[in-house]
């Protein structure tokens, strides 16, 4: 992404972002909530175009793409969704046998196969009867990650994937993230706050805020950075140049004239 | 309200009733492309029509009774009760079959139709779809839609015959009207031209009402708030736009 702008009704959120992920390779996102994160990944899907500066995916630039080449693109790639997005009216096993049924003409038992597979990856081979609705956060985002893999992408963008997660699952997510990325080489771009979470798995991260690269490099680096953002983030500080406070009115002063406000 | 706050209001009407053509043209399209999948055709056929089966052949049942009982008391005044099979058709075939199994259909399917794809939207079902490469458009709203507009007036015409036989089980079972009158008199005096009408009436109903429903839910907030918002609209714009276009479609077959 190179000099990317992005403004929603006239609210800008991005000005100027430079982020290059490298390929065979995890780029962590980081920054605070508001940030853009995943407008990010929504504009490397294609699903948002950016105003100014280009987004290049497979190296071409998806602003410019017709729609037929955007979906071409698109089937590249693996999103993993903050809550799974799980198709609520089919089972574990045809969720992730949808991007199949949908792209080939691959026989039933192929497909069978081939779910069954990306399933046992995941660990959930067992539950592959079972509705979206009776799994569990953690299952249904496992079950989210083997439909984001079925395909065999080439990039994987990850959404969030540890919030609301308990230590275990937890754990298991950041290890398939892991896994994912040396057994089956996908690029991978995982948008997160979590940062000490992030910086066991990353090679190369960047800091979002304000609508801009803030800081850039391995986790270690960003680690001794001396820049207050980035020290404040990384530590989970509540002082610093980002402010806990929404911008409001003096505090004393709006209590005392509470009748005239 | 100022002048301004009418302008905007005029505007924003404008805006929304061209939102929504635009949805409808590219809906169409979709629906081109949703043929090449029949299952999901079907199974939303099976969503919107049979599952309200029981409301509407309830509902055809009782409105043909009080079709039989309102249209002796009525026929009698003049001596003409020999006729109440005709009218009790005509009423059913021209009116209140397409009206009522409409309203009903809203009230039942449209709605399912709006919150069902609300929630998709909500949970970004949608979304994932669009990123996994296959266009929601032509794999949830235009199979809802075709649903719908195939399902309607299959349940009209339910609808009309178990009116039909409420109305004879009221005029001819209990208040003695002449059993082989009611139905010869209805055979020779409706004619084509009022079974087309309702036919007309209910594919139109059906494909307004599915598109209000298809589009409310695709375009709706997402969040809790929006989709039950989304759904009320539904039931609202279906409903009196259904009423509406019934007087424009009546004067049109007159």
């Amino acid at each position: 992404m190179r000099d990317v702008h992005y403004a929603i009704d006239g609210r800008p959120i991005f000005a100027g972002l430079n982020v290059r992920a490298r390929r065979g390779l995890i780029t962590a996102v980081m920054g605070p909530s508001g940030t853009g994160k995943t407008t990010l990944l929504r504009l490397i899907t294609g699903q948002l175009f950016a105003d100014r500066g280009q987004v290049a995916v497979f190296g071409r630039d998806m602003g410019t793409l017709p729609g037929r080449e955007i979906y071409a693109a698109r089937r590249r790639m693996g999103m993993l969704f903050q809550n799974g997005a799980l198709l609520s009216d089919m089972n574990v096993f045809e969720n992730v046998a949808f991007p199949v049924r949908e792209h080939t003409d691959l026989p039933e038992s192929l497909i069978r196969t081939l779910v069954l597979t990306k399933l046992e990856a995941v660990g959930l081979r067992g539950a592959a009867h079972l509705m979206p609705a009776e799994l569990s956060g953690g299952m249904a985002r496992r079950v989210a990650l083997a439909r984001a893999i079925v395909m065999d992408p080439e990039v994987l963008l990850y959404d969030e994937p540890f919030v609301g997660l308990d230590p275990i699952s937890l754990g298991v997510i950041l290890r398939l993230i892991k896994q994912m990325n040396q057994a089956l080489g996908i690029t991978s771009i995982v948008v997160s706050h979590d940062v000490q979470e992030l910086a066991t798995i990353a090679d190369q991260s960047y800091l979002l805020s304000g609508g801009s690269v803030v800081a850039s490099g391995t986790p270690q680096e960003l680690a001794r950075s001396d820049s207050e953002t980035v020290h404040q983030f990384m530590t989970g500080s509540a002082e610093g140049p980002v402010k806990f406070h929404y911008p409001a009115p003096d505090y004393a002063s709006q209590l005392l004239g509470a009748n005239e406000g | 309200m100022s002048n301004a706050a009418q302008h905007g209001a005029v505007f924003e009407g404008v805006r929304k009733f061209g939102v929504t053509g635009i949805f409808f043209a590219r809906l169409l399209v979709a629906c081109v492309r949703a043929l090449a999948r029949p299952r999901l055709i079907v199974a939303q056929i099976f969503n919107a029509g049979a599952r309200s089966l029981i409301i509407v052949m309830l509902s055809g049942l009782f409105t043909g009774m009080v079709l039989g009982l309102l249209g002796r008391e009525v026929l009698q005044r003049f001596g003409a009760e020999t006729m109440l099979g005709v009218v009790a058709a005509l009423a059913l075939l021209k009116e209140l079959g397409p009206v009522l199994t409409a309203l009903l259909f809203a009230g039942r399917a449209g709605t399912a139709l709006t919150s069902e794809i609300g929630l998709m939207r909500a949970t970004d079902q949608l979304t994932a779809m669009e990123v996994m490469a296959v266009d929601p458009l032509s794999y949830v709203a235009a199979p809802r839609f075709l649903g719908g507009l195939i399902a309607m007036p299959l349940l009209v015409a339910i609808f009309d015959i178990i009116g039909l036989y409420g109305a004879q089980l009221i005029g001819v079972g209990l208040l003695g009207v002449d059993h082989g009158t009611f139905w010869s008199q209805m055979q020779s005096a409706v004619v084509m031209r009022d079974v087309t009408e309702g036919i007309v009436k209910s594919l139109v109903f059906g494909a307004v009402i599915s598109l209000i429903a298809v589009n409310e839910g695709y375009h709706a907030e997402p969040t809790a708030e929006g989709v039950g918002l989304a759904t009320t609209r539904t039931v609202v714009a279906s409903s009196v736009l259904t009423l509406l276009l019934d007087y424009v479609l009546t004067a049109a077959f007159m």
